[in-house]
């Protein structure tokens, strides 16, 4: 069975769509730039960083363009004074929660969160720095997880589950207590269903997760790949 | 034409951002015919002056000398200019901002000795419970991050400054 077409606007743009696809994907198919940080291109999307809100006419919310998937007739604006305000907003909690010292990050440089403050022109946080006291696990031999620079974007989680299959990662605990863990709670190390095939690190936007060895502005990240590999058919676990 | 009065001010930083500013190479020059540095660890005045024009301010807040600095410094500042991450976000100081400071002076100056191990009392200023970017405790007009921000961000910041233009320099600034 074919899917079925659809029409829709995207920032008053007339633009065809195929049921099933999500705003983003029509609206990036069609050159629009929506920031997003919790989406990479071949894994699930969870809608967790909330950056890709956009307005849909009818809709008194603002909607994740990530998750809600187009309809016929959808009238869709993907930038106005009060995304952009939105937006930085959640971008500058993001960095207020947790301990993102940029100067001294192993990502500094090649950081997505990082880029997308300038991109945003985040320059200050408004928000009272959270500085909550946040461990670094580093039992594992080629790998490191700074919890204190982890926005929650769930990358991980998901590259390791949907292409790795492993099913190492998880969220655990609630709101501001939520944080990343391997198996069933344990070090990283110690987590058995870890194939240390380094997909999480690659996946990760920030320098929450990465290889150890590497000094202040050394580690880069090739999520390019990882979209690469899940792009190809049957790799889905 | 009136010279514009310009200060700098360095808090808790490692006079990175005073590098960078020095860094303007001959773009000191230009900045010297329309400003008088009035204050700050380039010149000798010894007191904060009354009248300021732009203040530029290195570092974050963490002692309860900087506090009274920075606020002194407002009063008497028409623009006050965060410069550099931990004037802005807190940064490298703000890492110790876990840590209970009688733990943290035990660790440094008690553990981390070999010898005079005692915690400083006489003469240092007493440090605040945390190290906090300016904006937790005063106003700021201008954000300018970056660790350190680089020069031709610095100059073009002050430059338009001087010449009384809103800072358009934004566009090129990030923090790290």
């Amino acid at each position: 069975m074919t899917q079925k077409k659809l029409s829709v606007r995207i920032d008053g743009e007339l633009v065809n769509a195929t049921e099933g696809q999500s705003i983003l994907q029509v609206a990036r198919a069609a050159g629009k730039y929506i920031p997003t940080l919790c989406y990479l291109e071949g894994l699930s999307s969870v809608g967790a960083c909330r950056l890709c809100i956009v307005e849909v006419s009818g809709s008194g919310r603002l909607l994740p363009a990530c998750t809600t998937p187009v309809q016929d007739g959808m009238s869709v604006t993907t930038n106005s004074p009060k995304l952009a305000r939105y937006r930085r907003i959640t971008l500058e909690l993001l960095f207020a929660e947790r301990n993102h010292t940029c100067s001294v990050c192993v990502s500094n440089g090649n950081c997505e969160l990082q880029a997308m403050a300038k991109t945003l022109g985040v320059t200050s946080i408004r928000y009272p720095h959270n500085f909550p006291k946040l461990p670094v696990d580093l039992s594992h031999t080629r790998y490191v997880l700074d919890h204190n620079r982890c926005i929650l974007c769930t990358r991980c989680v998901r590259v390791c589950a949907e292409v790795e299959g492993a099913h190492v990662w998880a969220v655990t605990a609630r709101g501001i207590q939520s944080k990343i863990v391997s198996d069933l709670n344990q070090q990283w190390g110690e987590a058995s269903n870890c194939t240390s095939c380094g997909k999480c690190v690659q996946a990760c936007p920030t320098g929450a997760l990465a290889e150890k060895g590497f000094a202040v502005e050394e580690m880069t990240k090739r999520s390019d790949h990882i979209s690469m590999i899940a792009g190809r058919k049957g790799v889905h676990a | 034409m009136k010279k514009i009065k310009l200060a700098t001010v360095w808090l808790d930083g490692c006079a990175g951002c005073h590098m960078s500013l020095l860094d303007i190479d001959a773009g000191i020059l230009t900045v010297a015919q329309k400003a008088d540095i009035v204050y700050g660890p380039l010149v000798d005045a010894q007191e904060f002056p009354d009248e300021v024009d732009v203040t530029l301010v290195e570092g974050a807040v963490s002692s309860q000398e900087d506090l009274h600095k920075i606020q002194k410094i407002r009063q008497c500042t028409r623009t006050l200019v965060s410069l550099g991450d931990c004037a802005v976000t807190g940064n490298v100081p703000a890492m110790r901002n876990t840590i209970p400071v009688p733990k943290l002076l035990q660790r440094i100056y008690v553990e981390g000795v070999q010898e005079n191990k005692s915690v400083p009392v006489d003469r240092v200023p007493p440090l605040l419970k945390q190290a906090r970017p300016l904006r937790d405790y005063v106003k700021v007009d201008l954000h300018v991050p970056g660790c350190p921000p680089s020069a031709q961000a610095i100059l073009a910041v002050v430059s338009d400054l001087l010449d009384g233009r809103n800072p358009e320099a934004n566009a090129k600034l990030k923090f790290g």
